[in-house]
């Protein structure tokens, strides 16, 4: 497994397809948390569930103002087939062409599939990973982390604060 | 982290079968629609049946509703059944006819097992039990649940399998065993 970047740094930014003939830049969501789901495959089983799983939970994280971003290096006319089937209403990104270069920039990558781990990130309304979490790729990781990452950036604790500055150390 | 932890326990407000003090207590979180919930249901019944005294079954609803579209009905449907002291029938009723989940299949499910009917309706309708089913989704995804069925063990996310009905009811008698339920093993063992 990779290692993906940690809480603490500044999420790069990007500019992928939302669609087949619309872009998205990360940094147009400054403001509010980001979410960030990288899976490895449309249409893989796990990945379903943990898409159906997210899916399921939109209005959950519309309540701490969060947006949701799947990304995997599928074209952007799969991903559309894929959300059209399974009748999800979020954003999927195509990390496409150049193949995986965000994936790459967030440590996410995995040379030897060409895909995307099945990595979690979320931002704060700053644009600062406040958690990250690799999963073995054929496990669905569930959302329970990145409730409590939205919690914590909800309700600051003095104990959150200090954990995310001492990780960001270099 | 992913920490796989039940949240909230179980408490009052929990639909439980078996007896309060067994060594194990199992909790699913399941869809009515859902064909791998389908499949796990004869297995938590047989696990019942062999584990006796020893298991405390308890199942929260986990609609995953964009992917079956009678789930979330379905699920309240139990909770108005439950309402008026017939849950389980209902669970039952609902897992045995998985492919007949519209409204009107509900309503004759709730004949079936001799609820009131109009008052079944009535709620259902006004959706009285929707915030119930909503809350039980929202503590399956603070507890890790990540598909349907996820199944906990004494509070702790279970990550095996539970296909194979044998290596599943072993897996819980281990678990009454190390729960201190050292007792012989029930008649069909």
């Amino acid at each position: 497994m990779n290692r993906i970047l940690a809480p603490g740094t500044l999420a790069p930014d990007f500019t992928l397809n939302a669609t087949p003939d619309q872009t998205l830049r990360l940094g147009e969501l400054r403001g509010r948390p980001v979410i960030l789901a990288f899976y490895p495959a449309d249409w893989s089983p796990v990945c379903g569930d943990q898409m159906a799983l997210y899916n399921e939970m939109l209005e959950d994280f519309r309540e701490y103002g969060a947006e949701l971003l799947g990304i995997s290096v599928d074209g952007a006319w799969c991903h559309a087939a894929f959300a059209r089937d399974r009748r999800l209403h979020f954003t999927l990104l195509s990390d496409f062409e150049p193949k995986g270069a965000v994936s790459r920039l967030y440590g996410a990558y995995r040379e030897e599939d060409g895909t995307s781990e099945r990595a979690l990130f979320v931002t704060d309304a700053d644009g600062v990973i406040r958690w990250s979490y690799c999963s073995p790729v054929g496990v669905n990781p569930g959302a329970d982390g990145i409730l409590n990452a939205l919690d914590s950036i909800a309700h600051p604790s003095e104990r959150v604060r200090h954990s995310v500055r001492a990780e960001a150390r270099p | 982290m992913t920490g796989g932890r039940l949240t909230p326990p179980v408490g009052a407000n929990d639909h439980m079968a078996g007896s309060a003090d067994a060594p194990v207590t199992l909790v699913e979180y399941g869809d009515y629609e859902c064909p791998y919930c389908g499949m796990a249901y004869p297995i938590v019944k047989a696990a019942q049946r062999k584990l006796t005294s020893q298991l405390r079954f308890v199942f929260r609803n986990f609609p995953l509703a964009e992917s079956h579209p009678h789930a979330r009905r379905a699920a309240q449907a139990a909770e108005a059944a439950a309402a008026q002291g017939k849950f389980w029938l209902m669970h039952d009723m609902l897992f045995e006819h998985q492919d007949a989940l519209e409204d009107a299949d509900l309503v004759r499910y709730a004949d079936a097992i001799r609820l009131d009917v109009a008052r079944f309706a009535r709620e259902l309708e006004a959706g009285l039990y929707a915030k119930r089913v909503r809350d039980d989704f929202r503590s399956g995804a603070r507890s890790g649940a990540n598909g349907t069925p996820t199944f906990f063990v004494n509070g702790d996310r279970w990550d095996g399998a539970w296909a194979d009905e044998e290596l599943f009811i072993d897996a819980l008698r281990d678990a009454a065993r190390s729960a201190g339920g050292g007792v012989p093993s029930t008649a069909d063992a």
